[in-house]
């Protein structure tokens, strides 16, 4: 930048500093000459270093400053000091203290300090009687060490001490509130040549307007005046702002593609009874998942209703031998108390299941979807959380295929940002053909695993719809969408609320 | 999952090709496992629960093998009449405890520790898997040559059973093993308070074994002198104790065994297991070509069948005896299309012309985040599970909250009644952040009502709370008023008390009638139980109870 635009952008507190400003100064004493506050002398010296008109060189430096009875003593002299004066002249305790102007306290401390050196005797009346030895009387004539050290200036460094100055600052230090160490930040300013230069060339003094004021447009004594630039590249302090949490920005943005996607949204209820979580869903009553090891039941109440007994006789004629959907069934004996135990919602595809309960056949075909929080019984840990989110996807409709399935999948997760999707087989209770979903990162460029889908098994579907026709169902967890594109390692920081984590955190951009 | 463990050597062999590692990863996930690892010789793959036979390294290389077109079709196991006295009587006594038993006598084999540990493995992963950790059904393997046939199964007092139970030093009855023996111990509970226990006896009235729980160290351990072995699975479903069964018989001849069918003496009917006829299934070539979206002939249909090894004679369908999952026509169709390949499938979208439809509650919740926003606050998401300390001790409140049967651990333990706990804690582990600390949350909460179906009812609450050191009544009232008149409505506030909140300054507000929240500021009872050093004035509003007044205006 040239030199004179360098001048033009200066502002105020600069071009004051500047005036004040050597070869080299203490921030110190820059700040006692120039009169500025910290605050706005440090913002200054910030800018012009930025500017490359100053160096800052900072040195941290351990200090010796006056306390509160040090700045007393300094006026006064020590106590030790008028305690011996006035033996000169008394020699009862209490006289003493009355002539040298001593607390209890100090009394205590001087007669201490002053036999240690030798320099009175005690006797013991009605009350202790001070005399004044030969080697008090010399001690008289003489500033004692900590006497001499007292008269310094201060601050003073503590590396700058002589050794018997170290002496007297060992035993001051001791003492209560006389003087105290500080370590302090020594800042030294010195110009570069570009300052040099600058100071040299002289900081134009002609009138500039400094801030646009409503005055200032009123009176029009704006006209024919220059503005102060601004260095317009500057770093200016942060504000805050409110914003939705990060996770519920990247559950909207699902939601919109599956509405785009002609979708339906289906919601409802965390707690489920174990008929619409597992039964409706032909899994057998001692399934794995159905322990309490895996799903989350309630204590009080414990149980919730079923549905109306037609429902009921379905579902468990399905499970014994398969009812009138052509399936052998799981052939055993279904229990009615056990479909009835409440459960925290182990995925969304119980919404699924009430959906098909109350769709009535002449809307067929339909497409909906649910976005929702489900549970797990896991112990907390870096990669698994007892809260996570689904999305949940069924398409009704008679021609549906196993191709469609793959399709829609590979539409949803394209939109969502991966460009490729991979179909595994697998298993569930409730489909039939099952499907693991794989997405290729894009950048890692490796698969990783999103969750299942398929078609819902003709067990599942006739209790509920009253007839046996294909529905498309997908239901992969969201979360590990969510984790790779805010690029959070640990599951639990989804949920941590973080204040400065939620305040810094970039918005959800697809 | 159970996992299956598999020497890579043993497995080439017994699939009868190399593959690459490349090629091999590729097939087991197409086939429909997973590939856990695989590390030197060592190669552990997960089954899926429905493939119960593909849990032995015998099963694995089976379907393996068929899948990748070497060894395909069904494959046909030979097995022999029983013997002479190959029966076992089943007495009545059972019934009570563990009815059921399927049995199969397997000769020719050869042990070593190797193949030993192979059965082990196959038993235990049966064990958790099919047997559902032994309470469903449970096999014993014994050494024939210890055992003379017939054999009975019966049930007697624990008391009066008396064996030397596998690595046990000595002699115990059925209710030591229970309390002393470390399978036992496991175990236990699934004969724990029975009148009579389940055992296995020979005819030298020598004890086999008690079952579920363990074998008899005399007659139930095999070696490498063993040849020759007699198999039992007990249990409560006879249909699965075959299917068991054949998973177990078929491995053993994969080894190079031959299998032996024995006699089971029902009191009522004779029965000879194990069974290893291919069941048949007639299958709707229309069906499976409408449901998979492509249009395969027969002959592709019956290359694809014989892929999964199965068979195709006659327009019917032969499932082989140790397939446990195929319950309807859609399995074997979904095993076509795992023959076909999943990775060739073109994905299609149809043209179906649906309307998407966003529901109007969670559009109304939208609207209202953004309004907060608008005024600058941050939205947080809390855990609806939290503790009974946090949420009630803390507050000061005793809210009547819903717990979990099994908690994994007490910190979440209750389900939230209210959401003022949620954002109160949130504030307490923020207390080093900046200031002021404005948030909400818009979250479900729960508490009991008889009318619902799960006897709870839940409700979307919005909370909003304030904190900073200028934060009062007057300044969540503001964001209050904000909220009321973008949604054009109007609120009334009553005076009320809550021990959450300072008194006099806590109020109710309603709408129309209708109590729709609270409003105060934090008494510093509970600002201290949180060690939260700053003013906080919250509202909570129930959103639910809101959208029924506007729908009802």
């Amino acid at each position: 930048m040239n030199i004179n635009t360098i001048i033009k952008k200066l502002h105020p507190l600069e071009i004051k500093t500047l005036s004040h400003l050597k070869k080299e100064i203490l921030f110190s004493e820059l700040q006692k000459n120039t009169g500025l506050k910290e605050v706005e002398i440090t913002r200054a010296i910030q800018w012009l270093g930025n500017k490359n008109i100053i160096t800052i060189d900072e040195e941290i430096k351990e200090l010796i400053e006056l306390d509160k009875n040090g700045v007393k003593y300094k006026k006064e002299g020590l106590p030790e000091k008028r305690f011996l004066k006035a033996t000169r002249s008394k020699n009862k305790i209490s006289e003493i203290k009355k002539e040298a102007k001593l607390e209890d306290e100090e009394i205590n401390i001087c007669i201490g300090s002053l036999k240690k050196k030798a320099a009175i005797a005690i006797t013991k009346e009605q009350e202790l009687i001070i005399t004044l030895t030969e080697q008090g009387k010399k001690l008289l004539e003489k500033e004692f060490l900590e006497e001499q050290f007292l008269k310094k200036d201060f601050p003073i460094e503590l590396d700058s001490l002589k050794p018997e100055e170290i002496f007297a600052f060992e035993n001051l230090i001791k003492r209560k509130e006389i003087i105290k160490k500080n370590v302090k930040k020594i800042r030294t300013i010195k110009l570069t040549i570009l300052g040099e230069e600058v100071k040299k060339k002289g900081v134009s003094t002609k009138e500039v307007i400094e801030r646009l004021t409503p005055k200032i447009l009123k009176d029009k004594s704006w006209k024919n005046k220059e503005f102060r630039a601004y260095d317009v590249s500057i770093n200016v302090p942060k504000i805050t702002r409110g914003k939705r949490h990060f996770v519920n920005q990247a559950i909207d943005y699902a939601r919109r593609i599956w509405l785009d996607m002609g979708f339906e949204e289906m919601t409802g209820n965390l707690l489920q009874t174990s008929f619409w979580n597992f039964d409706a869903l032909f899994t057998a009553q001692d399934h794995p998942v159905r322990d309490l090891q895996d799903t989350f039941f309630i204590k009080k109440p414990a149980t919730g209703k079923l549905p109306k007994k037609e429902f009921i006789d379905k579902i468990k004629n399905t499970h014994e031998n398969g009812w009138t959907t052509n399936s052998k069934g799981w052939q055993y004996e279904w229990d009615e108390e056990t479909s009835k135990k409440n459960v925290l919602r182990t995925h969304t595809t119980c919404l699924s299941a009430q959906t098909l309960a109350k769709l009535s056949k002449k809307d067929i075909p339909k497409k909906f979807f649910a976005l929702g929080k489900c549970f797990r019984n896991e112990t907390l840990d870096w990669s698994h959380l007892f809260e996570f989110n689904q999305t949940e996807g069924i398409v009704i409709d008679k021609n549906a295929n196993f191709r469609h399935l793959l399709g829609y999948l590979k539409a949803f997760f394209k939109k969502m940002g991966y460009e490729k999707a991979r179909f595994r087989p697998a298993y569930f209770p409730y489909t039939e053909f099952s499907v693991e979903i794989d997405v290729l990162h894009p950048i890692h460029k490796t698969w990783f695993e999103l969750g299942g889908a398929g078609i819902f098994r003709p067990e599942v579907v006739k209790p509920l719809l009253g007839i046996d026709i294909p529905v498309l169902a997908w239901g992969p967890g969201f979360d590990r969408i969510i984790l790779e594109f805010f690029k959070i390692n640990d599951i639990r920081e989804l949920y941590k609320n973080d204040l400065k984590q939620l305040r810094e955190i970039k918005d959800w951009i697809k | 999952m159970p996992t299956v463990n598999l020497n890579l050597k043993v497995l080439e062999k017994l699939i009868g090709k190399k593959l690459s590692l490349e090629l091999l990863k590729d097939r087991i996930s197409m086939l429909g496992t997973d590939l856990d690892k695989i590390e030197g010789n060592e190669v552990v793959v997960e089954v899926f629960p429905n493939r119960p036979d593909m849990l032995s390294e015998q099963g694995f290389a089976r379907a393996l093998s068929s899948f990748i077109g070497v060894k395909t079709g069904l494959k046909k196991y030979c097995v022999k009449k029983p013997l002479k006295d190959y029966q076992v009587i089943i007495n009545d006594s059972v019934k009570k405890v563990r009815p059921y038993t399927a049995c199969a006598i397997v000769k020719n084999l050869t042990f070593n520790d190797e193949k030993i540990r192979e059965i082990i493995q196959i038993q235990e992963k049966l064990h958790v898997s099919l047997g559902r950790n032994r309470k469903k059904l449970a096999i014993g393997i014994y050494p024939l040559e210890q055992i003379k046939t017939p054999i009975t199964y019966t049930a007697k007092k624990p008391n009066e059973i008396r064996f030397q139970p596998l690595e046990s030093p000595r002699e115990m009855t059925g209710l030591q093993i229970l309390s002393q023996h470390p399978a036992g111990r496991d175990y236990g509970h699934l004969l724990e308070g029975k009148a009579v226990f389940p055992i296995f006896i020979d005819s030298k009235n020598e004890i086999l074994s008690m079952p579920p729980i363990i074998n008899s160290h005399k007659t139930g351990k095999i070696n490498e002198n063993t040849k020759e072995v007699f198999i039992e699975c007990s249990g409560f479903d006879f249909k699965s104790l075959n299917q068991c069964l054949n998973i177990i018989v078929t491995a053993l001849a994969d080894m190079g065994g031959e299998i032996y069918q024995m006699e089971l003496l029902y009191k009522k009917k004779k029965i000879i297991t194990p069974n290893l006829n291919p069941v048949e299934w007639k299958l709707d070539l229309n069906y499976v070509n409408r449901l998979i979206g492509l249009k395969l002939s027969e002959k592709e249909i019956k290359i694809l069948l014989e892929k999964m090894g199965l068979g195709y004679e006659n327009k019917k369908v032969l499932v082989p005896a140790y397939r446990t999952d195929i319950l309807h026509q859609i399995d074997i169709a979904e095993d076509i299309a795992i023959a076909y390949g999943y990775d060739n499938f073109e994905p299609e979208i149809p043209n179906v012309s649906t309307i998407g439809k966003e529901n109007s509650f969670e559009v109304f919740k939208r609207k209202i985040a953004n309004i907060l926003v608008g005024t600058g606050i941050l939205e947080t998401i809390s855990y609806h599970l939290t503790s009974i300390n946090e949420h009630n001790e803390k507050m000061c409140f005793k809210s009547e909250v819903i717990e979990l049967e099994n908690p994994s651990t007490s910190e979440y333990s209750v389900l939230r009644s209210w959401i003022t706990p949620s954002l109160m804690q949130i504030l307490s582990r923020n207390t080093n952040k900046e200031y002021p600390q404005n948030i909400f949350e818009i979250g479900t909460v729960f508490k009991p009502n008889t009318k619902e179906e799960t006897n709870v009812e839940e409700n979307s609450r919005l909370g909003v709370a304030l904190c900073g050191p200028d934060v009062n009544f007057t300044t969540i009232k503001q964001i209050l008023d904000i909220l009321f008149s973008a949604l054009d409505m109007t609120c009334a506030i009553e005076e009320t008390k809550h021990p959450s909140f300072i008194n006099g300054r806590v109020g109710r507000v309603f709408v129309g009638k209708k109590a729709v929240a609270y409003i105060g500021e934090i008494s510093p009872e509970v600002l201290e139980q949180f060690n939260i050093e700053m003013p906080v004035s919250c509202f909570e509003l129930n959103l639910t109870n809101l959208i029924q007044v506007i729908n009802n205006k």
